[in-house]
């Protein structure tokens, strides 16, 4: 059941210079994989670009080919409300869950905004959140 | 013990002294005639031929060094005339002038006859496949290679470098079982090969490697015999030398160094004193039998380590241990000598990271920085910056501990740093003094 709900992230490795991001995204344009969404962290000289996209598989071994150090990371997506205290609820539902947040980026799109988080216990987390209340997407709209 | 040349290879310590003493004396005797390069140089150190009554007197001789070999380019050195020549190889030239080295026929029938013991002595010959993944044409590595298989009664097959994927299915259709190649060469091929589906350990018949023409390290050895399920030899030789030369015997305890083709000393590279066997210093070779382009006393550059007790092998000839360096490798970082092996050595411990790697010696003020890059293996990668940084962290650590200098690690982009290319490109040094 939690497992429903567990999405396939994918993660690579950058190094931290002009053109990156670039190679990245036409290698996934292609392959004709659709971003649902990303994020980028840097440390110094580095960075890891984190993304949800539609073919998770695919994009992993289009990548892979081209060189890229690719990883799956288990990532959950939880449902926010798109207006003012939308965060805050979901952050309060977390945080009332015990789920600790690793890190997060969201994206806001046709079916409201999306949270999604890396935490260090997936299914638990899962669990919690349903039992508080919260929505999360389905890890089958990323197949 | 599979001998090629028993006599030879068994002979008792003493005796090859005595041949060794008789091919000085007569080497300096010819070289004094023939050339006009020795002849000043002997009578500015004010030696004469008569001064060589024993193997030791050939320390009376200077020194040679490259620059002499540019300085003389294209011929000055032969000592053989020009019709007497059956080949040249030239080496590269990478930091000045390229050397030419030019062979009678005689010349390379020693070579070849160097490279059949070698062979023999790790139980390659007639019956096997060699497979010759040196380049062919002016380096010497692959035709050298060449000539030394086909006098052991090995098949060639004679690839050269380069188009991987056929020399993978060609090792596969044509049963090939020792090959000879660059470690990152193989190390190249493995890769490709896993990458067509392709297990070199199990789906091959190799067995054998010889691996040169660059630095590795015993840690590189344990890495390629396990993955491929080989048994991995060092080879040597420079093309100054004639080319590659010797080789491991299949006890993998140092490199035979035929005392009837060459005397090796083993120096101080400050001083020039002659060391005792067991102590590291820089390689001096003199060619005993070579006629276009003998060596006397030529200080070859590369660091080692001279071994003269017999080989369990039963062949007496003097060993020399896996060259650790370059003289003209070392970097000297803040006041410490650092090799660019010594930085392999280190990495090839830490799984987290690949084997290979890049220096970069910058200076920043009035101090010097070391960077070295490397790649995140895939087994490591973790999209958690932390866990990145940890890694990072931990390489420095590791590396200022082996080489006793700081060092900042920066992780780059698995492909991104230079493969098999050479040693050139490991080292970047933006310093400017």
């Amino acid at each position: 059941m939690g497992k429903s709900y567990i999405i396939k992230q994918i993660s690579i490795f950058s190094e931290n210079r002009p053109g990156r991001l670039a190679a990245i995204a036409s290698a996934l344009r292609d392959a004709r994989i659709n971003i649902f969404a990303f994020s980028i962290a840097e440390a110094n000289g580095f960075g890891v670009v984190r993304a949800l996209v539609d073919r998770p598989e695919d994009a992993h071994r289009t990548l892979t080919d081209l060189g890229f150090r690719v990883s799956f990371t288990e990532v959950i997506g939880v449902r926010m409300r798109d207006e003012p205290g939308g965060l805050s609820e979901i952050a309060a539902v977390l945080g009332d869950a015990g789920v600790n947040i690793e890190y997060a980026y969201a994206y806001s799109g046709r079916d409201g905004a999306v949270l999604i988080v890396r935490v260090d216990q997936v299914e638990d987390a899962v669990r919690r959140i349903l039992d508080c209340g919260g929505e999360l997407l389905k890890a089958s709209l990323f197949q | 013990m599979g001998c090629w040349n028993r006599n030879v290879e068994a002979i008792p310590p003493e005796d090859l002294r005595e041949v060794q003493y008789k091919l000085v004396k007569s080497l300096v005797g010819r070289i004094y005639e023939t050339s006009e390069f020795y002849r000043r140089r002997m009578k500015e150190q004010g030696v004469r031929p008569d001064d060589i009554g024993s193997l030791a007197d050939l320390r009376k001789l200077p020194f040679m060094y490259k620059q002499d070999l540019r300085d003389t380019y294209p011929d000055g050195l032969f000592c053989a005339p020009k019709d007497e020549l059956v080949r040249y190889h030239v080496s590269s030239g990478t930091t000045g002038k390229p050397t030419v080295v030019g062979y009678t026929r005689h010349d390379i029938e020693n070579w070849s006859e160097s490279l059949a013991r070698a062979f023999s002595s790790c139980g390659i010959g007639r019956g096997d496949v060699l497979q010759v993944s040196y380049g062919y044409g002016l380096f010497t590595g692959g035709l050298g290679v060449h000539y030394g298989a086909e006098r052991v009664g090995a098949t060639v097959l004679p690839t050269s470098v380069g188009n991987t994927e056929r020399q993978i299915e060609l090792m596969q259709d044509l049963h090939t079982t020792a090959i000879a190649c660059t470690p990152s060469y193989l190390l190249h091929m493995g890769e490709a090969a896993e990458r067509m589906g392709v297990s070199i350990k199990d789906d091959t018949d190799l067995r054998v490697g010889f691996l040169g023409a660059e630095p590795w390290s015993e840690q590189m050895r344990g890495r390629i015999e396990d993955w491929l399920g080989i048994r991995a030899y060092d080879i040597y030789g420079t093309s100054e030398l004639s080319g590659p030369m010797f080789t491991e015997c299949s006890e993998q305890q140092g490199i035979h160094i035929w005392g009837d083709l060459a005397f090796v000393e083993v120096i101080d590279q400050e001083t020039g004193e002659v060391l005792e066997p067991g102590e590291r210093g820089e390689m001096v070779v003199t060619i005993l039998q070579k006629e276009a382009f003998p060596l006397i006393r030529y200080r070859v550059g590369d660091i080692t380590v001279l071994d003269d007790a017999p080989c369990a092998c039963g062949r007496t000839h003097p060993r020399i241990q896996r060259i650790q360096g370059r003289v003209d490798d070392m970097l000297i970082v803040r006041g410490i000598n650092v090799f660019p092996s010594q930085v392999e050595h280190a990495l090839l411990e830490i799984p987290e990271v690949g084997r290979h790697f890049q220096i970069v010696v910058d200076r920043k003020g009035a101090l010097d920085a070391m960077l070295v890059r490397v790649e995140v293996s895939e087994e490591a990668f973790s999209d958690k910056i932390t866990d990145l940084m940890m890694i990072r962290k931990m390489v420095e650590h590791r590396l200022r501990g082996s080489l006793n200098v700081g060092v900042a690690v920066e992780l780059v982009e698995p492909g991104s740093l230079p493969r098999f290319e050479g040693k050139s490109k490991k080292v970047v040094d933006r310093r400017s003094l």
